[in-house]
């Protein structure tokens, strides 16, 4: 059995990035955390069979959005964070937050323990996840969403270079 | 033994709340965009999964229209972090109170 091994490695990885994206106190370091984050989930979408999203996760996270945060972190040159003072009462109430947000959200996936549909069989969901599926949907039930991004895209291309020209603010 | 649904949303779940507790806990304004992607990678696992486990391909479309939004967000507020860095010399969210007067 191959799923289960591939699932837990993967998670592992997922979590492990994560962490070491919250824990890491260097914003690079941080950064290629997340990028060992983004290709786990990548590699956990596979395990789904959708395989579309997986490349678009690589290509599009993994390869535009944290190259964009790398940049920025290098362009600002930003170093280590001073450590801070041992314990903060501040930081103990987000962490109890934290844990709550948890407890909820791990309540209503127990709540679906029993009711909670059996995965689909794996040849249907391959058949879901490739390009040519997705891509049918895409651009013709959803092809007016998908111009609706192309302008939100343009949009934020803009305001992106307007907000980082000199003497904006 | 079988991986199901439940794993997935569990380890969704678990990556969602270390995305709100980066968000919670560090100060850097880079660090914090960095957890909001987390978190929305995190739901974009919930999306797969579903979609995955009832053979619809309508929650990957939306995954993808969720990937859009973040990268257009990432764009924006990235820019925003530089334009604030030229002003302030700090990404540091505490020592950044424009509002404040």
């Amino acid at each position: 059995m191959l799923g289960p091994i591939l699932f837990f490695v993967f998670a592992v990885l997922a979590l492990v990035g994560a962490l070491g994206m919250l824990i890491a106190r260097n914003p690079v370091v941080s950064a290629l955390w997340m990028v060992l984050n983004l290709f786990s989930i990548a590699c956990l979408y596979l395990t789904l069979n959708a395989q579309f999203i997986a490349l678009i996760q690589i290509l599009v996270y993994a390869g535009a959005i944290m190259v964009l945060f790398l940049f920025v972190i290098m362009l600002l040159n930003l170093g280590e964070v001073p450590r801070l003072p041992a314990f903060d009462w501040r930081k103990g109430i987000a962490f109890l937050l934290g844990v709550g947000v948890l407890a909820q959200l791990l309540y209503v996936v127990a709540l679906g323990l029993g009711v909670a549909p059996e995965m689909a069989a794996a040849t249907e969901a391959e058949a879901n996840g490739t390009a040519a599926a997705v891509g049918l949907v895409l651009f013709t039930e959803y092809a007016f969403a998908l111009q609706i991004i192309a302008v939100l895209l343009l949009a934020a291309t803009i305001g992106a270079v307007l907000l980082a020209k000199k003497r904006f603010v | 033994m079988e991986i199901t649904l439940n794993w997935y949303l569990s380890l969704s779940a678990v990556l969602f709340v270390i995305g709100v507790l980066g968000v919670l806990l560090r100060r850097n304004a880079i660090i914090i965009f960095l957890s909001i992607e987390l978190m929305l990678n995190a739901v974009n696992l919930t999306l797969v999964a579903f979609s995955q486990a009832f053979a619809d391909v309508d929650g990957l479309v939306l995954v993808f229209f969720v990937m859009s939004v973040a990268a257009a967000e990432a764009a924006v507020g990235l820019a925003i972090v530089i334009a604030l860095f030229r002003n302030k010399t700090t990404v540091n969210v505490n020592e950044i109170n424009l509002f404040r007067g």
